[in-house]
């Protein structure tokens, strides 16, 4: 039994609005960054099922990438939080209002 | 049974998004992700991406997500305080994102017989082939890249290193 593509790209849409909903309704630092990779998720689903429509490798190696920078994205934006909350002792978005840490 | 396995594990995927967004403690939302990325992995076995498949669970539900969980008990977070944000970004975003959702999912519905059906097995990537492509065609990206996890590592180390 064939599934469409279709389908895999309208679960990667709704990945990704939910990310985006995520991201602006949530207000803990760390749960707005995994928003962030939640979005990177989806759209990296959205390149498999193109890749797969198309039967082109290069579909996947854009994910390989984007795992990639998905990783030293996440190393340095969790070094920024544990050096935002030293400073401030919150994790709340609407109390780290400066960019001075 | 490609059907049955797209359904089961493409509401893992919506449930564990749903419930990343309406739990209110990190932790909860940290491991709700771990079940969106880990049945991400048997969709992407389900398009043809084996090596895909693997390397979604060993970097993205083993590295990053041990990272977040581990920054989580580091920082102590508790539940997340109920305080307004921007009036812009409820006024502005949210309608936005129904219309995103709106217009990518209208797009994709009507060019859905253009697009064709995948089938099990039908187009498999095997780690041979997308190596093939990385270290012939590509290779110099992947060394770039080598650099950027250095850059990544070293900026780490300075801004959570520091003590005063």
């Amino acid at each position: 039994m064939a599934v469409p593509i279709a389908w895999y790209l309208i679960l990667s849409a709704a990945l990704f609005s939910i990310g985006v909903f995520a991201f602006l309704i949530k207000r803990n630092i760390i749960t707005i960054f995994m928003s962030i990779e939640l979005m990177l998720n989806a759209v990296n689903l959205a390149f498999v099922a193109f890749a797969n429509h198309w039967h082109q490798v290069s579909g996947q190696i854009f994910v390989f990438f984007v795992m990639v920078v998905a990783a030293a994205e996440a190393a340095v934006g969790l070094a920024i939080i544990i050096a935002v909350y030293r400073s401030r002792e919150t994790l709340n978005v609407d109390q780290i209002n400066l960019m001075k840490l | 049974m490609h059907l049955a396995l797209f359904i089961i594990f493409g509401l893992m995927c919506l449930g564990g998004a749903v419930n990343l967004l309406l739990q209110r403690h990190p932790i909860n939302s940290a491991l709700s992700l771990i079940v969106v990325m880990s049945s991400l992995a048997v969709l992407y076995l389900l398009l043809g991406a084996e090596f895909l498949a693997l390397a979604q669970i060993i970097v993205y539900s083993g590295a990053i997500m041990v990272l977040f969980v581990f920054v989580i008990m580091l920082l102590n977070a508790g539940e997340e305080e109920r305080t307004h944000g921007s009036r812009a970004a409820y006024l502005a975003g949210i309608p936005g994102v129904m219309a995103l959702f709106a217009v990518l999912t209208s797009t994709f519905f009507t060019l859905r017989t253009s697009f064709g059906s995948a089938r099990l097995g039908g187009f498999l990537v095997t780690t041979q082939d997308l190596s093939r492509v990385l270290f012939r065609n590509l290779l110099l990206p992947f060394e770039v890249t080598s650099i950027l996890i250095l850059v990544a590592i070293l900026g780490a180390v300075v801004l959570a290193g520091k003590e005063r």
